[in-house]
């Protein structure tokens, strides 16, 4: 906490660390080999350091919970800034490949959690290559919300496949979401927002979140106004394109609709 | 900036260096190698060699060969590699039935256990299916398009495998994960279901391999890696059932025993009906025998077989389900610095009969050349010429080992470097 006052990254005023001294590029290559360490399995990821309120003496009672939020590519956090209120006692986890830029998140949430004590707990923040290593952090079915809040467009079609939404990359998000859990991309750029939108459709284990479904839901609302890509396209009065859908399981393998409702009359009867 | 420069010329001569492959029919009606772009293929049976029928072009492949394989019934066999050429031929007539061109270098190939689609995999980790329905053998050479089945977000390839039930498709990488996918009903639309990951190994994986018994007949799989160590997985959950390490027991046989004390698996071959697994283990002369325990799920390290005579690190392995032969097969295509570019020799192991699995009184060992199913003349065939020269071995195991470690090693850059690099970004000059 002494150390905090002559920290100059740090703001005086707030607390919070200043975005100045994170400068970063506003793209990093996904495709490029990392070096960063990166966990062997999702076991092997130590959540006593992400969270320690809720892990206390590193795991000796074995705390079951697990995360069940990511903000893939979160950028400076600020959705997850907003999650954390908004759902307090559910673990949720940033992800992005920036270094400068997670740092930043860290001190963040740090900083917000030494000014509110027992609050912003449950965040967290790993630098990692999601594209590649989502596995490595989330077992299968863990996850029941995914966030890809304005993730670099990547216009040239030879470009396309560093796209964080992807029809193969949806079949690893797929596997880390339970059925029902529920991936919400939003971009202000309209061939994005297509893209995105079609490859969800396309996907057979995702289906569109109604109208009303929409409505009801409290996230939807953050997604604009949370982030600070989305205050942005607000200060500028852009538009903005979401496409928000549930993870289904594939009908194929399983009963179909009619079998169900055959197997249904049968019981009735 | 010479070092940089150094370097990717060292990497360009090194990758081009492809290790030979072999592949034996299910019931050994023939044995296929592949060194370099040469595929050879040899009748035990008839005691003949086998000539190639491919009307597509003078030769069936431009560039090295990186993957061969015949289908689980014997009907049909694959071959695939750096030209970007996928090609199908009868493993009876061996005529090419099929021919289908991959967008990029091909790096593995599997077939489905009923025959009827070909998967291949891509260096941009992308795995392709091709559907052979209607296509009976008797047409010949069609030609036909690929459609993707699944990714690896832009990971080698290093192995494919379908599982001994058919249910799953299995694909290792160079970023050390395995991904168990349900094949589905229809390929052609792609397989989105993952069962599992198998997780566990700390470097590139580098095969894959299914132990199938009597008692357990879906198998249970098992993965070689470049971190020295082989793992039993159960695929359904992706859990690791157990590690063996080979390190420690393939050190015994070092040449040079100063080596970094890093011993690659580069293949696995389970040999059929029986618990028994054979691993072929860079800087390792000979094999060596792993033994499975599938009731208590447990891998453990047998006895090592030394082969006697030259330098014969085997660069493939592969087994057929009756005869209980192991073939082997060591050698390169294109080594730098010798006459004939292209060397390969081939060895069988005898002595893993179903009578003798338990207690191993016959013990497995090498068949002199003799006594290899086809003789010499098989050896003449496959190798190109009986007698090779065994110094040549040497360079050509430090030939692969270096472009192993090329291919599938990520660059690792010292603190110093980085920040070099760091400090000659583009942006960051603009702004002083």
């Amino acid at each position: 906490m002494l150390e905090k006052e002559s920290n100059p990254t740090i703001s005086k005023s707030t607390g919070l660390p200043r975005k100045r001294f994170y400068r970063a590029r506003a793209h990093s290559n996904p495709l490029s080999d990392s070096h960063f360490p990166v966990p062997v399995s999702p076991s092997h990821v130590d959540f006593s350091l992400h969270y320690p309120q809720f892990f206390p003496s590193s795991s000796e009672v074995g705390c079951s919970k697990k995360i069940q939020f990511a903000d893939i590519g979160c950028g400076f956090g600020g959705l997850l800034i907003s999650l954390s209120t908004l759902f307090p006692e559910t673990l949720m986890i940033g992800m992005e490949l920036r270094d400068k830029v997670t740092e930043y998140v860290k001190e963040r949430i740090l900083a917000l959690r030494g000014s509110n004590p027992g609050q912003y707990q449950n965040v967290s923040v790993v630098r990692t290559n999601s594209m590649k290593y989502i596995p490595n952090y989330f077992e299968k079915g863990q996850l029941t919300k995914m966030f890809f809040l304005f993730p670099d467009p990547h216009f040239k079609e030879k470009n396309h496949r560093r796209r964080v939404i992807s029809p193969h990359l949806l079949d690893e998000y797929a596997y880390v979401l339970g059925v029902g859990g529920i991936i919400y991309t939003i971009t202000d750029v309209e061939e994005l927002g297509d893209w995105m939108k079609s490859c969800l459709e396309s996907h057979p284990m995702f289906e569109a979140l109604k109208e009303e479904e929409l409505e009801a839901d409290p996230v939807v609302k953050l997604l604009c106004s949370a982030t600070e890509e989305g205050q942005k396209v607000a200060r500028n009065v852009g538009q903005t394109f979401q496409a928000v859908f549930r993870r289904i399981m594939p009908t194929s393998r399983y009963m179909t609709t009619d079998m169900v409702c055959s197997s249904l009359a049968i019981c009735d009867d | 900036m010479d070092d940089n420069q150094m370097e990717e010329g060292e990497k360009n001569t090194n990758v081009e260096v492809a290790p030979a492959l072999i592949s034996v029919h299910p019931t050994q009606n023939s044995v296929a190698v592949a060194v370099g772009s040469d595929l050879r293929v040899y009748d035990p049976l008839g005691d003949c060699a086998v000539s190639l029928v491919d009307d597509s072009g003078a030769t069936s492949h431009k560039d090295s060969i990186r993957a061969i394989r015949y289908g689980a019934n014997g009907k049909l066999f694959v071959s695939a590699g750096d030209d970007k050429v996928v090609k199908i031929w009868s493993a009876e007539s061996w005529q090419c039935i099929c021919t289908v061109s991959s967008e990029k270098r091909v790096s593995a190939v599997a077939i489905s256990n009923d025959g009827q689609h070909v998967c291949f995999a891509d260096k941009f980790g992308v795995v392709w299916v091709v559907d052979l329905h209607g296509i009976d053998g008797s047409e010949v050479s069609v030609s036909k398009t690929a459609a993707p089945l699944l990714a690896h977000y832009c990971s080698i390839i290093t192995g494919l495998e379908f599982s001994p039930d058919g249910q799953y498709v299995v694909s290792a990488d160079r970023d050390f994960k395995i991904r168990v996918t349900i094949f589905p009903k229809r390929p052609l639309d792609g397989a989105h279901e993952i069962q599992s990951f198998c997780l566990g190994h700390t470097e590139f994986v580098s095969c894959l391999a299914f132990v199938i018994t009597l008692d357990y007949p879906q198998g249970f799989l098992v993965s070689g890696s470049g971190d020295s160590t082989v793992r039993l997985w159960d695929i359904t959950s992706g859990s690791l059932l157990d590690t063996c390490e080979v390190d420690a027991k393939a050190g015994h046989l070092e040449s040079n025993g100063s080596d970094e004390g890093y011993s690659t698996v580069t293949d696995l071959c389970a040999i059929p009906d029986t618990t028994l697994v054979v691993a072929a283990i860079q800087s390792l002369q000979g094999v060596m025998l792993l033994s499975c325990n599938l009731s208590k799920r447990t891998l453990s390290v047998a006895k090592v077989i030394s082969i006697k005579g030259g330098n014969f690190i085997p660069t493939s392995l592969t087994s057929s389900s009756c005869t209980g032969l192991l073939w082997m097969v060591t050698g390169v295509s294109n080594l730098p610095g010798f006459d004939r570019p292209s060397v390969s020799r081939v060895k069988v192991i005898s002595g893993f009969k179903k009578s003798s699995l338990d207690s191993l009184e016959h013990e497995p060992h090498a068949l002199e050349d003799n006594d290899i199913p086809g003789g010499t003349k098989l050896l003449e065939k496959l190798q190109g010429s009986v007698t090779v020269d065994e110094k040549v071995f040497t360079a050509a195991a430090e030939a692969l080992k270096a472009a192993m470690c090329n291919l599938l090693i990520k660059k690792q850059y010292s603190v110093e470097k980085r920040e070099f690099r760091k400090r000659t970004r583009n942006d960051r000059k603009t702004r002083q």
